[in-house]
């Protein structure tokens, strides 16, 4: 089960400054999806209203809504943070996804103007909407009151490819969800931890393989 | 001389060179270390690797963690500004619906051009490479031999910094002793390759690539690289200071705030602006070369973009270093009353036998690689590299093939992007602990191989579509013969058998070479358009890259290729265009330019 309140830094994270600005974004953003066709022949720049533009500022570290503005309601930014939980929950290697902001990285995903990652965004919204109503139907309990026991149990239908004709739908939009969530979280110094990334820190010499390394496959 | 405006141009200069990456980044640089007086153009913004480069930035400082998108399409702190595969307001066009007759331009619109991001990669061509037609009876030999080029491949190593080994292999060029650079350690993935490859008669050696392993000796080269030159010593020791080692860390794409690796604005144009000989016009769009009534060069007339206006300048000696394909546009566009096809075009070969890079590419998954001890993989893409090694077979026809290619590898625990973790099933801690023993476990292998030019891959002008200040835009025709396809299948084969011989498991290959082959101009190594050639009626340029019917007019980019190896064009680039500038530098000197 994941107390509540661990959620709660990372959920009202929004001020209401931004959110008012995201909601006068909102409007725009959407026709920005609409894209005309191709010029046959033609190999041409297309640009992407509300995108961040071909020569945005590099060498600087942004979060998500600092280019388009977030969109995810509070309930299915919760159930966000609850299903990147189930992926991604503390151990003893690494805290939980939430509370790395791994679901407003989703939410920056699926609010974004560009053609690839708003083709995500139904395919999230439904997988959220399925967790919820599974919660209702199976528990009759919200997701965020079940255990994480029953958490689980839901998940176990659609985490590893579709257990039936039934769970298909909901099997595909999980592991769209699941891409987003991973890709997150594995790219916060944590997951890259957990993971056994240890580069991007200066050396004076490329020492090359530790010996356990070339133990390990039989290189020494 | 600096970064100017269009309003502090100087009325003439000795050379106006258009176009700043390596070869017209070479060119300024050997010129006004001469003390010649150069105006280069470029068409981009004017860009500063030292405080825009995304240095320490993770994915995750990233929007949508710095996945490609259409405004950055390799990767949001990939350095390219402005561009890409297309470049707001000027399009290019294609001759054919068919996919397989698409070619792609990657093009960036910055000061310094492709170097900013380039994969570094810098392999000689070797002898067999100036001589193709000799040796098979395919494609045009170059006017020069490896022999010609090698003292400017000396040169242009020492200058920009190359790490590498010889290794004396056929057709695979050693440099001088004490040339080359220490190579770094090979990876884990990347010794395990070695041991299962040798069997199959295949080595893999230390690849070649423009990056400081260490600090250059900036005490002796610079007395090498300009005999006689007090200055221009002075001045070089001074730009290697400033340069500092590879510390092993940030993808070389982002280009280097160290100035570890080469790129022409960390290495070219410092030592160029510092001479005073330089001025550097950006945002000036080239539109054509002028000329006289006698049919010589005058100048360079351009958009300057802040403006809008047109505006003419002034030079003795222009180079177009614009890129292949942009400087054959380039003199399409300059068209007149005496040249009505265009400029240097007596021969009707302006924008003909253009040619890329053959690509194919499998990775694979190498179950020997799971569960690693964890430790440092980072710093400076692939350290191996596999160079051709069937010269014997091929040569005995026994391939189906006249050419030969190179393999670059990708491996190692590098930086985590998106697409970790998805393709491991589960969720929960199990499922945590899975894509740590998966992570680092794949393998990539890229084959680059030769293409052959032929009478269907070319450019030519666009007679309907201009780009936004009206300049007519190039139109390209593309087809790869049945000899780069059967490479490309050969590749295909070759990554499956590695790939099984170190136990691993292979993506699903594309056995055939028309699926498997990437499209035209994707490896982004496009050149020839002005082949140079040893008869004015079969070649644009003569071997200094100096037009045939122009003599004041030279391209020193990738356009004189009458062949395009294996091996990465720029270092060629580099050399080819530091010769031509010595040559300028001498015809100066004797009052014939």
């Amino acid at each position: 089960m994941i107390p509540l309140n661990s959620l709660e830094p990372s959920l009202s994270r929004v001020d209401r400054r931004q959110a008012v600005q995201w909601m006068m974004a909102a409007v725009s953003a959407s026709l920005a999806l609409a894209k005309s066709p191709a010029n046959a022949g033609v190999s041409e720049f297309k640009p992407t209203p509300k995108g961040y533009g071909t020569d945005p500022l590099l060498a600087k570290n942004y979060v998500p809504g600092d280019f388009w503005p977030l969109s995810l309601s509070n309930s299915q930014r919760t159930s966000a943070a609850i299903i990147c939980d189930i992926l991604f929950p503390a151990d003893t290697v690494s805290p939980s996804a939430s509370s790395l902001h791994v679901h407003d990285f989703i939410d920056e995903w699926i609010s974004a103007p560009y053609e690839q990652q708003a083709s995500d965004r139904q395919p999230i919204l439904d997988c959220i909407a399925w967790f919820e109503a599974e919660s209702e139907k199976r528990f009759h309990t919200p997701l965020s009151k079940i255990t994480e026991e029953q958490r689980n149990s839901i998940c176990d239908d659609v985490a590893y490819g579709s257990k039936s004709k039934a769970f298909d739908k909901a099997a595909k939009d999980f592991s769209r969800f699941k891409y987003v969530a991973a890709g997150g979280f594995y790219t916060t110094p944590e997951g890259m931890k957990d993971i056994g990334y240890v580069g991007n820190t200066p050396m004076v010499e490329f020492t090359g393989p530790t010996l356990e390394a070339l133990k390990h496959v039989g290189l020494a | 001389m600096p970064i100017i405006a269009a309003n502090q141009l100087q009325p003439s200069y000795d050379v106006i060179v258009v176009g700043s990456g390596a070869g017209g980044g070479q060119s300024a640089y050997t010129l006004t270390m001469n003390g010649v007086k150069v105006l280069m153009l470029e068409a981009g913004r004017n860009y500063d690797p030292v405080t825009e480069t995304a240095m320490f930035q993770t994915k995750g400082n990233a929007p949508l963690r710095g996945v490609d998108t259409p405004d950055k399409p390799f990767g949001f702190h990939d350095a390219t500004v402005d561009g890409g595969w297309t470049v707001p307001g000027e399009p290019y066009t294609q001759a054919s619906d068919d996919p397989d007759q698409e070619f792609k331009w990657w093009r960036p619109r910055m000061l310094g051009g492709r170097t900013n991001h380039w994969g570094r990669i810098s392999l000689r061509n070797g002898p067999y490479d100036f001589k193709p037609y000799s040796r098979d009876g395919l494609g045009f030999d170059w006017p020069i031999a490896y022999a010609d080029v090698a003292p400017y491949y000396d040169k242009v190593e020492m200058l920009v910094g190359v790490y590498g080994s010889n290794e004396g292999l056929e057709n695979t060029p050693d440099s001088p002793e004490g040339i080359l650079l220490p190579p770094p350690k090979a990876r884990v993935g990347e010794l395990l390759a070695k041991k299962h490859a040798a069997p199959m008669g295949i080595s893999v050696i230390p690849i070649h690539r423009a990056i400081l392993s260490v600090r250059q000796d900036a005490d002796n080269i610079p007395a090498k690289l300009h005999p006689g030159n007090e200055r221009a010593q002075r001045i070089l020791a001074e730009a290697m200071r400033a340069r500092a080692a590879c510390f092993w860390a940030t993808d070389c794409g982002r280009g280097c705030s160290i100035k570890a690796n080469y790129q022409s604005t960390t290495v070219h144009l410092p030592p160029a602006l510092a001479t005073g000989n330089l001025d550097i016009l950006p945002n000036a769009m080239a539109r054509e070369v002028t000329v006289d009534q006698n049919g010589k060069a005058t100048g360079v007339s351009f958009v300057d973009k802040t403006t809008g206006k047109e505006v003419s300048v002034k030079g003795r000696v222009v180079i177009l270093a614009a890129s292949s394909a942009e400087s054959a546009r380039i003199l399409l566009n300059s068209q007149s009353a005496r040249f009505p096809k265009g400029l240097s075009n007596s021969s009707g070969l302006v924008g003909k036998y253009i040619m890329d890079t053959v690509g194919a590419n499998l990775g694979g998954q190498i179950p020997a690689l799971e569960n690693l001890p964890v430790h440092n993989e980072e710093g400076a893409g692939g350290h191996v590299y596999i160079p051709w090694w069937l010269y014997k077979e091929q040569a005995a026809g026994k391939l189906g093939f006249a050419r030969g290619y190179h393999v670059e590898f990708a491996s190692g625990r590098r930086m985590p992007a998106m697409g970790a973790g998805a393709g491991t099933k589960g969720y929960g801690s199990k499922y945590k602990e899975e894509v740590r023993r998966f992570y680092g476990s794949s393998m990539g292998f890229s084959g680059r191989g030769e293409m052959i030019p032929n009478e269907d891959s070319f450019c030519d002008l666009d007679p309907n579509v201009k780009d936004k200040w009206g300049i007519p835009v190039l139109r390209f025709h593309w087809k790869w013969s049945e000899h780069e396809l059967r490479q490309a299948a050969h590749m295909q084969r070759t990554f499956v058998e590695i790939i099984e011989a170190m136990g691993g498991k292979p993506s699903k290959a594309s056995l055939s070479g028309a699926q498997a082959i990437k499209k035209g101009g994707e490896i982004i190594h496009e050149v020839g358009g002005t082949i140079m050639g040893a008869n004015s009626k079969k070649s644009v340029l003569n071997q200094y890259n100096q037009s045939w019917d122009i003599p004041n007019l030279f391209v020193n980019d990738g356009g004189g290729f009458a062949s395009n190896a294996d091996k990465n064009p720029t270092l060629t680039i580099m050399a080819l265009a530091w010769r031509a500038s010595d040559f300028i530098l001498e015809e100066m000197r004797k009052g014939n330019l």
